[in-house]
């Protein structure tokens, strides 16, 4: 399936892109993830297990174990420091 | 109700402004509480450390997320209508960065919602700050204290916690 996969903060510079479509053939955000550590570049090791990496699912704040669907919109960003 | 309960913008904003759009005309109101958050020159740190700081945000999710946080303050507390407003971009210290505004019948309920958004937009809406010091630009890290602050509402904090 084709998604969206962007990228904030810290994690958007790593990557050196705010966002990028990719075909995949992960089902959830944890194989999508394991996915992209595995890519040799900056973005694998941003998001690295171990490193404090939050996800979002079509702008929802997500666990790892929810489901990827087709056109779906990713997000990878460190914790929030707003406010 | 047709003025925006949330915006994200680089403008700074108008506590009077703020408060007489959001109570216009409502006579049912008796308290209006309001924070506003200002940015520091330090950040645990020495003073003058912090000598701007740039605000990112996630445009659509970020509006979404505090939309949603308004709704469930709604469910918990009685009071009648809310406004944030949140600065992204360029800021320097001294400048004002988020405000929250409640209005409700009594001081209660708009104390408590106003505490309760920020306590909740600190650790759930998709924010970062970056600070530029003298030694270089960073990220800001999450603080622990603020997943407890939010704890205290009875939602478990895990924004700072891996």
């Amino acid at each position: 399936m084709k998604i969206t996969v962007r990228y904030f903060a810290s994690i958007r510079e790593a990557a050196g892109t705010s966002s990028e479509v990719l075909q995949t053939q992960s089902t959830t955000l944890a194989q999508l993830r394991d996915e992209l550590i595995q890519r040799p570049g900056a973005t694998g090791a941003a998001l690295a297990r171990g490193r404090a990496v939050r996800l979002a699912l079509n702008q929802v704040m997500s666990d790892e174990s929810a489901m990827l669907a087709d056109g779906c919109e990713v997000a990878f960003f460190p914790p929030v420091t707003g406010g | 109700m047709t003025n925006p309960r949330v915006s994200i913008q680089t403008q700074d904003f108008d506590l009077s402004e703020e408060v007489a759009r959001l109570q216009a005309g409502d006579k049912r109101v008796g308290a209006v509480c309001s924070f506003v958050g200002l940015v520091r020159d330090r950040n645990g740190g020495a003073e003058s450390s912090v000598q701007s700081m740039e605000l990112e945000h996630y445009p659509g999710m970020t509006e979404k997320s505090i939309e949603a946080m308004i709704d469930e303050a709604h469910q918990r507390f009685d009071f009648f209508d809310a406004r944030v407003v949140h600065r992204v971009g360029l800021l320097q210290p001294l400048d004002q960065i988020v405000l929250v505004a409640v209005t409700s019948a009594h001081r209660g309920e708009s104390f408590k919602a106003c505490e309760f958004l920020m306590d909740y937009l600190k650790t759930q809406a998709p924010f970062w700050k970056k600070e530029a010091t003298a030694d270089g630009a960073q990220w800001v890290d999450a603080r622990v204290s603020d997943d407890a602050a939010l704890a205290r509402w009875g939602i478990a904090g895990s924004n700072a916690v891996e």
